[in-house]
């Protein structure tokens, strides 16, 4: 299969993102082997899940226009579904299945049912019905306190082969060791690499074509007889469903979910939202390596931050300002910054430079 | 009743249906409980619910004139409850005293310093995030998002991520019993102010020369500029205007709970969007009656089934929508 | 620059998004005389107006008010030099009152009684309609209160759009009455129209308009003596108007 075929004749079209983009990907497949230890790996996999998530709140926020506060109850449901099934059924793989195939039929009828009710509205009221929603969503999921464990969430086991305990190879391979943590990580990577193909796929499809027109003149769109509920809608169940599958994931490696980890605005804002922003809406590339940033902020800027704020010792108000704990307030800012002046964000920056093809 | 008056879409007389919803749903819970519990709840309800319309009524402004919509409204709540932690903590001796005069002096200090800090901050938040992104909503969703994160970074760093107690001034303390049942003095305060700025509001819009120009303007802001207005100026004093009504909401909600953190703005958005959806975007009057309604539901729902309370004020939005798709006192716009 | 003129356009050009609309407009408006600006629908006449409000800024050319450049003015400033501007939507508030509606219009919201009474012999029916809500008018109603908008005070220039579209002949003979005598008054009036009894009966002055750009200068009653030339420049659909 040729390259175009593989990314869907969506290429980079920048040759610094091109590099950037191959230099994620090659960084994530050695992961294990390039940052040996178990942080480096945990930072590896909720990369890869969030390229999932990020690009799939692009297909609704890129692609559509519009600005959905739920996606992370979405994800929630994913990682709920997992959890849940997980705590309830004899582990194994047909639980692991079985919670995927739940949560993916609850995110579905969530979706659907949202999109024909609220996508009717102005955009503005979407926008609030959703924040709303997920609010709702969330304190359901601290509330129903026998089923998801309440706020203090629930972890199970997973089978044997995605454990550490199990032994994929006696002795190390390139000095690391080869147990189910491993395994666990190839799975990820392995869908996350499926999933962000697939979404590229769909974006680039007729029915992708038809959301950006819509997105570009919904008039005009309209008067050529594309329905737009039907789309937006559409758009809208296939983010939920990416989103699902990202918890779902996100509960496997962590072993554990609960309201904060997968659910809350918290991730809704501080993460999907950010990475698809400053990676660059409606680019699928851009929540790429949005997510690649943002997760390498949260792990290893705040380090960094402590270095400046050490630094200014002494000083008013700097120390407080580069405080670790105040690594966001950067990144808000950035955000703002990158809304007004690079509204196509990181990505859209890159490919307005005359380079070429990558 | 006046509330429908100020931007009701009826053609003629009184929006009858809208504005019985509120007596009828408080009617409507009485058999549920004994009359002694229901006034406390009612009292309760009607008391959140004008602390919700103080922290509604800048943002429904804001939004009718300037269609401008900004989710850092939350921030601005928060900003305003932490002035009230320090204008309280700076007067404790006034604070402790049972008189009358003392506690309110303390509330009104309180108030007043919250409305100047919010309002020099709405002033700044609007000339560098809001003027850039007047005419697109998505932008503007964006961008105010990234002002909230901003907004409460800034407070964690200036006030710390740990809760800060605020006493009530003593004499608003405890409370009075009124046909059987107890009713928190503060309640009744919190009642009389929301009442108050309600009746002001009310009168600026409807009685002065400003009001005209912000009515005229929120139906036709380009008329209004060719008959000589400055609307941009008029949309710097309405955003500062709606911004230290934030921080009137602030205070007295943070003085309520009695425990203010980054959080306590941006938790009651939820609410203060859905009270703005129900009540029409835009609309004072709207927000007023829709602000009681979530207050009232709020409280009922929380006495018969805990577990709803959020959801309950879900399921009435949606039930008002259902009825009333542009909530239930909607703006004109030409 | 003339003195004889109070407005004057010079090679204006005016992009609405994508869309070029005016690609150098030439307008003069003479001191105290009616000007007529006609042309087919979409030849960019309101374009011309809404640009000389500021309501859509000029991207090239000048325009003058009584020798000083207005176009980077914002509207509020350029209406407050004493422009008074009657849009063809007449931009009536309609959940106000038609006393509402005139406090705006006027400085400090205070009535110049001698203004006021003339409003109302004009257009009686404001005066029983005083404390109603505009909203409720009826649309020659509205268009009598959009025009009294513009003269309840001593305007230096009058701009009107169309103030005749879709209304009856009876009221349509009001609104001539009404901007004869400001005419009397030699009042400065800018005035857009598709009705061409309508310009013939008050146009001192005439420009047509086509394609974004202004054709023909000239008398109003020397166009109105041409039928060749109407029929040239305006098309044989303004005929039929009368």
């Amino acid at each position: 299969m040729t390259l175009d075929g593989i990314l869907s004749g969506d290429r980079p079209r920048s040759r610094v993102l091109s590099v950037l983009l191959v230099a994620g990907f090659l960084a994530l497949l050695g992961a294990p082997f390039l940052f040996p230890g178990t942080k480096a790996l945990g930072v590896a996999e909720r990369i890869c899940i969030f390229i999932v998530l990020a690009a799939s709140y692009d297909i609704v926020l890129g692609y559509t226009g519009i600005v959905s506060f739920a996606h992370a109850m979405f994800f929630g449901i994913g990682a709920y579904g997992e959890a849940i099934a997980l705590t309830t059924l004899p582990v194994g793989w047909g639980a692991i299945l079985f919670g995927v195939v739940a949560a993916l039929a609850v995110s579905a009828v969530l979706a659907t049912a949202i999109g024909f009710v609220s996508l009717r509205l102005r955009a503005l009221y979407f926008s609030m019905m959703t924040l709303a929603l997920a609010s709702f969503a969330l304190i359901m999921a601290t509330q129903l306190r026998d089923l998801t464990g309440g706020e203090d969430g629930l972890t199970f086991s997973l089978p044997r082969v995605l454990t550490p305990a199990f032994r994929l190879l006696d002795g190390p391979l390139l000095g690391v060791r080869m147990d189910g943590r491993i395994v666990t990580y190839y799975l990820v990577f392995l869908a996350t690499t499926l999933l962000f193909l697939l979404m590229l796929r769909i974006v680039n499809s007729p029915f992708g074509r038809v959301l950006q027109a819509i997105r570009e003149n919904e008039f005009r769109a309209q008067a050529l007889g594309f329905s737009i509920v039907l789309h937006r809608t559409l758009a809208g169940v296939i983010g939920a469903l990416m989103a699902t599958l990202a918890g779902a994931m996100l509960a496997l490696v962590l072993r554990y979910n609960g309201p904060s980890a997968s659910m809350s605005f918290e991730i809704m804002v501080d993460s999907i939202l950010l990475m698809t922003v400053i990676g660059g809406m409606g680019t699928l590339y851009g929540p790429m390596l949005g997510a690649i940033i943002i997760v390498l902020a949260q792990y290893y800027l705040q380090p960094g931050m402590a270095v400046l704020s050490g630094m200014f010792a002494g000083l008013p108000v700097l120390p407080r300002l580069f405080d670790p704990d105040r690594w966001l307030l950067w990144m808000g800012g950035l955000f703002v910054v990158i809304v007004y002046f690079f509204p196509t964000g990181i990505v859209g920056r890159l490919r307005e430079r005359p380079a070429n093809d990558g | 009743m006046s509330a429908g008056r100020i931007a009701s879409t009826r053609l003629s007389g009184i929006d009858w249906p809208a504005n019985l919803l509120l007596p009828i749903l408080a009617l409507a819970a009485l058999p549920f409980m004994s009359f002694s519990t229901w006034l406390t709840l009612t009292v309760a309800g009607a008391a959140m619910g004008m602390m919700l319309f103080l922290m509604a009524s800048g943002l429904t402004l804001i939004f009718g004139l300037m269609d401008v919509i900004t989710f850092a409204h939350g921030a601005f709540i928060s900003l305003g409850a932490y002035v009230a932690t320090e204008v309280v903590g700076a007067l404790p001796g006034m604070a402790a005293s049972h008189s009358w005069v003392a506690s309110l002096a303390v509330l009104a200090a309180a108030l007043t310093a919250a409305i100047l800090v919010t309002g020099v901050a709405g002033l700044i938040f609007e000339i560098v995030i809001i003027r850039r992104v007047y005419g697109s909503h998505l932008r503007q969703i964006l961008i105010t998002v990234g002002g909230l994160i901003v907004m409460q970074e800034l407070l964690v760093t200036v006030w710390g991520a740990n809760p800060i107690p605020v006493q009530k001034p003593a004499a608003l303390q405890g409370s009075v019993e009124i046909a059987g049942a107890a009713i928190e003095i503060y309640r009744l305060v919190a009642v009389g102010l929301g009442l108050a700025v309600y009746a002001g509001l009310w009168l600026l819009l409807s009685r002065t020369r400003l009001g005209l120009t912000v009515r005229a303007g929120v139906e036709n802001l380009e008329m209004v500029e060719a008959l000589g207005f400055r609307v941009k100026r008029l949309f710097v004093g309405v955003f500062v205007a709606g911004t230290a009504l934030a921080g009137v909401g602030g205070v007295m909600w943070g003085v309520y709970q009695g425990l203010v953190t980054p959080a306590i703005g941006p938790e009651m958005m939820i609410l203060v969007f859905i009270i703005l959806i129900m009540g029409g975007m835009g609309s004072v009057g709207g927000a007023f009656v829709a602000a009681i309604l979530v207050g009232l539901i709020t409280n009922y729902s929380g006495f018969l089934v805990p577990k709803l309370a959020l959801g309950s004020n879900i399921l009435l939005m949606v039930a008002v929508l259902l009825w009333r798709p542009r909530g239930l006192f909607p703006l004109v716009k030409s | 620059m003339a003195d004889r003129d109070l407005l004057q356009l010079d090679r204006v050009v005016t992009h609405i998004g994508a869309y070029h609309i005016l690609h150098g407009v030439d307008l003069s408006v003479r001191r105290g005389r009616v000007t007529m600006l006609l042309g087919r629908n979409g030849a960019g006449k309101t374009t011309t107006l809404r640009s000389i409000m500021g309501l859509w800024k000029p991207r090239a050319g000048a325009i003058h008010f009584d020798n000083a450049r207005i176009d980077a003015l914002d509207t509020p400033d350029i209406a407050r030099l004493g422009i008074a501007y009657v849009p063809e939507t007449m931009g009536i508030f309609s959940q106000l009152t038609v006393q509402e509606n005139m406090k705006l219009a006027a400085t400090g919201g205070r009535f110049d009684p001698a203004r006021l009474d003339d409003v109302f012999r004009f257009f009686p029916i404001l005066k029983t309609k005083w404390n109603d809500r505009a909203g409720l008018m009826s649309g020659g109603q509205k268009q009598m209160l959009a025009v009294a908008r513009a003269i309840v005070e001593e305007r230096r220039l009058m701009i009107i759009d169309e103030p005749t579209k879709g209304l009856a002949p009876a009221v349509i003979d009001q609104l001539i009455a009404c901007l004869l005598e400001l005419k009397a008054r030699d009042t400065t009036i800018l005035l857009v129209e598709q009705n061409f009894h309508m310009a013939r009966s008050v146009g001192d002055d005439v420009a047509v308009m086509d394609n974004g750009v202004v054709v023909h200068n000239g008398l109003m009653a020397d166009l109105a003596a041409d039928e060749a030339l109407q029929t040239r420049l305006l098309g044989l659909n303004l005929g039929s108007h009368q």
